[in-house]
């Protein structure tokens, strides 16, 4: 039991990281209508970021934090402006395509720039240990959770209280009818791509402090969108659900079922699988919105 | 297709032929002495880049059948590609089949594969079936990875050269014409698969799905039959990977690849068999282009400048393609055709 248990606790922090991915690639959905496959590649950019910011230039925390969500802002606007602003009217299948070429690019760019190599920036982050009875929940995998509920929260006030959000939600409802009343579609769209991207940045800074830095963490975006799935992908409340789901189930399984498995890695494709199963029995999600199409 | 002044169609047949003027048929009388006679002249390495364009030209027209006219986007692309191709390594090399056995059953492998995967497609679409295609991918390789009997897992296993009777296929001359040899076949095949009254219902199911159905077209069978023929093309060129490098391996399917695939049809044009080949061609082409220009720009620079160059100048030339020329390369190419053909007055004409 306590094994179990165990394995839940880190399964919940780390689902929490999926959340806070997921979430940044549920706003530009709802915003944009746009699928952005880059997501996990902000996550990237982010650890790397926070490598530099605590590494190379020795800086603390909060300057970090502060340094790296300016550079999530310039990116996610260098984004949306050249990339994204140009293909407003076309398809889905260009739009999906140009995130992908978004995501091939940034790799290729943190290739250029941080050589590509795995860094570390373990025990730079603020620690806080807490135990449970015999369960004791990881130092970083707790940092996460937190800034996670924080930005989750800080994101949930901003879509409920504020104009800037509410007009955010009514352009996810109808782009016409927001554009008529006087709103600016284009403003939305950038203030969304900023804000996926500095959820994204700060995801990576947490991942990386925990498991290092290198290219592949952008593959934590396929986790994301095996998240985004099962929660409904235009529902921000889904994906936090989902994310703690996930993360608990694939620490679980991947607990169990390995050591039966000749080759291992489980924990490598259980996204996958659930991403089938949501996909076959359920393609909307726990709480996804089921769109009504007309001809 | 443009045809020139004075060129006229008399009865359906004509109508309907894909080669309908003298000077066609002479354009690809020579382009088919070129090819015949291109390894006389090329270089091993020449020999080895076209040779992977022709393999990458196969699996394009799968996927522009799949995605290009029937508007189901895979990437998973290469995971089916791994499907054939290890089918056939097991049947070569474990069994002891011929290669020419072992090609159809790896082709029909990877097709059977592709239709399970392509299930959930009848309920789902754009982003939902990329994450499905992407799901197939990773689950594909987990499998030949976890199969190690099988397949070597991890460590890959060695696959026979095909042979015809006592010949061979081990030089890359004999190699580069059997490649080729496919390629042009399925190009036929491709061409006349979307002229027929499957190819018009997966052009209509990508403009429209649900008007599609309404009009009488049966979505399930036809979406399944798409994927199933796109697979059938993945399967194909996988084999003639595998038997190329002599070896199978995983590493030889990078999930990326189904990036580069997708993106040599936004490229080419979507929706075209002259796009897809010449998406291919551009591509691989540019890859080449950055791996001389890489080293010198780079020598200052780290040995790992070449490989970010070629992903940024990749993604770049998808991206410039997606905001600038969205129908590709073979768009293009009817333009100037049709600028060339409406001179003086083709300024007008050809916008």
């Amino acid at each position: 039991m306590t094994f179990f248990l165990q394995l839940a606790a880190t399964g919940f922090a780390l689902g929490m990281v999926y959340a806070l991915v997921a979430i940044g690639f549920v706003i530009i959905l709802k915003c944009s209508n746009a699928f952005n496959i880059a997501q996990g590649h902000f996550v990237m950019i982010g650890g790397y970021l926070g490598y530099t910011f605590l590494v190379l230039f020795g800086l603390p925390i909060w300057a970090t934090l502060i340094l790296a969500v300016v550079s999530a802002i310039i990116m996610g606007l260098i984004i949306e402006r050249l990339a994204l602003r140009p293909l407003v009217g076309q398809s889905e299948l260009a739009i999906i395509m140009m995130t992908i070429a978004l995501s091939t690019v940034l790799e290729g760019l943190a290739t250029l720039i941080w050589g590509g190599e795995y860094k570390t920036y373990h025990g730079l982050l603020p620690t806080i240990t807490l135990k449970v009875g015999q369960i004791s929940v990881p130092p970083e995998s707790l940092i996460g959770l937190m800034v996670s509920v924080v930005t989750v929260t800080l994101l949930l006030l901003l879509f409920r209280y504020t104009k800037i959000g509410l007009a955010m939600r009514a352009t996810a409802e109808d782009l016409q009818v927001v554009q008529s009343v006087g709103i600016r579609a284009t403003t939305i769209y950038a203030v969304s791509w900023v804000i996926a991207s500095v959820v994204g940045v700060i995801g990576g800074i947490l991942l990386g402090g925990v498991s290092g830095v290198m290219i592949p963490l952008a593959e934590i975006g396929l986790k994301a969108f095996a998240v985004v799935l099962l929660g409904g992908v235009n529902s921000i409340g889904g994906a936090i659900v989902a994310g703690i789901i996930l993360g608990v189930l694939e620490n679980v399984a991947a607990g169990y079922l390995d050591p039966l498995l000749p080759g291992g890695g489980l924990a490598q494709i259980f996204p996958f699988i659930i991403m089938l199963i949501v996909l076959i029995f359920k393609p909307h999600g726990l709480f996804g919105l089921v769109r009504i199409e007309r001809i | 297709m443009g045809l020139g002044r004075g060129t006229f169609q008399e009865n359906y047949g004509q109508d309907m032929a894909i080669i309908r003027t003298r000077r066609q048929w002479g354009l690809l009388l020579a382009f088919f002495l070129i090819l015949l006679a291109y390894p006389l002249v090329a270089t091993d390495r020449q020999l080895t880049i076209i040779t992977m364009i022709g393999i990458a030209i196969i699996s394009v027209h799968g996927l522009n059948i799949l995605t290009g006219y029937c508007g189901q986007i895979s990437m998973g692309h290469v995971g089916f590609m791994a499907v054939g191709a290890y089918v056939s390594a097991i049947l070569t090399a474990k069994l002891g089949w011929s290669f020419w056995a072992a090609l159809p059953c790896a082709a029909m492998g990877a097709g059977v594969v592709g239709l399970i995967f392509g299930l959930p497609s009848l309920k789902i679409r754009g982003f939902y079936l990329i994450m499905a295609t992407i799901a197939a991918h990773f689950i594909i390789i987990w499998l030949i990875l976890q199969l190690r009997d099988l397949t070597g897992g991890a460590d890959g296993m060695p696959v026979p050269k095909p042979r015809l009777g006592n010949f061979v296929f081990d030089s890359k001359a004999s190699y580069y014409y059997l490649v080729m040899a496919t390629a042009f076949l399925s190009t036929v095949l491709a061409v006349n698969i979307v002229r027929t009254r499957a190819g018009r219902a997966f052009v209509a199911i990508r403009d429209n799905d649900l008007a599609a159905e309404v009009m009488g077209v049966n979505l399930f069978s036809y979406k399944l039959q798409a994927f199933f023929i796109g697979c059938v093309y993945a399967g194909v060129a996988g084999v003639l990977m595998v038997h190329y490098y002599g070896f199978a391996s995983v590493d030889q399917f990078p999930f990326i690849d189904s990036v580069w695939y997708l993106g040599m049809l936004i490229v080419g044009g979507m929706g075209s068999i002259p796009g897809a080949i010449l998406g291919a061609l551009a591509l691989k082409l540019l890859d080449e282009l950055v791996t001389m220009v890489g080293p010198i720009l780079s020598a200052a620079i780290a040995a790992q400048a070449a490989a970010s160059l070629a992903l940024i100048s990749r993604g770049l030339v998808i991206m410039l393609f997606l905001i600038f020329e969205p129908r590709g390369l073979d768009h293009r190419w009817e333009m100037v055709k049709a600028y060339f053909r409406l001179w003086p007055f083709s300024r007008q004409e050809a916008e």
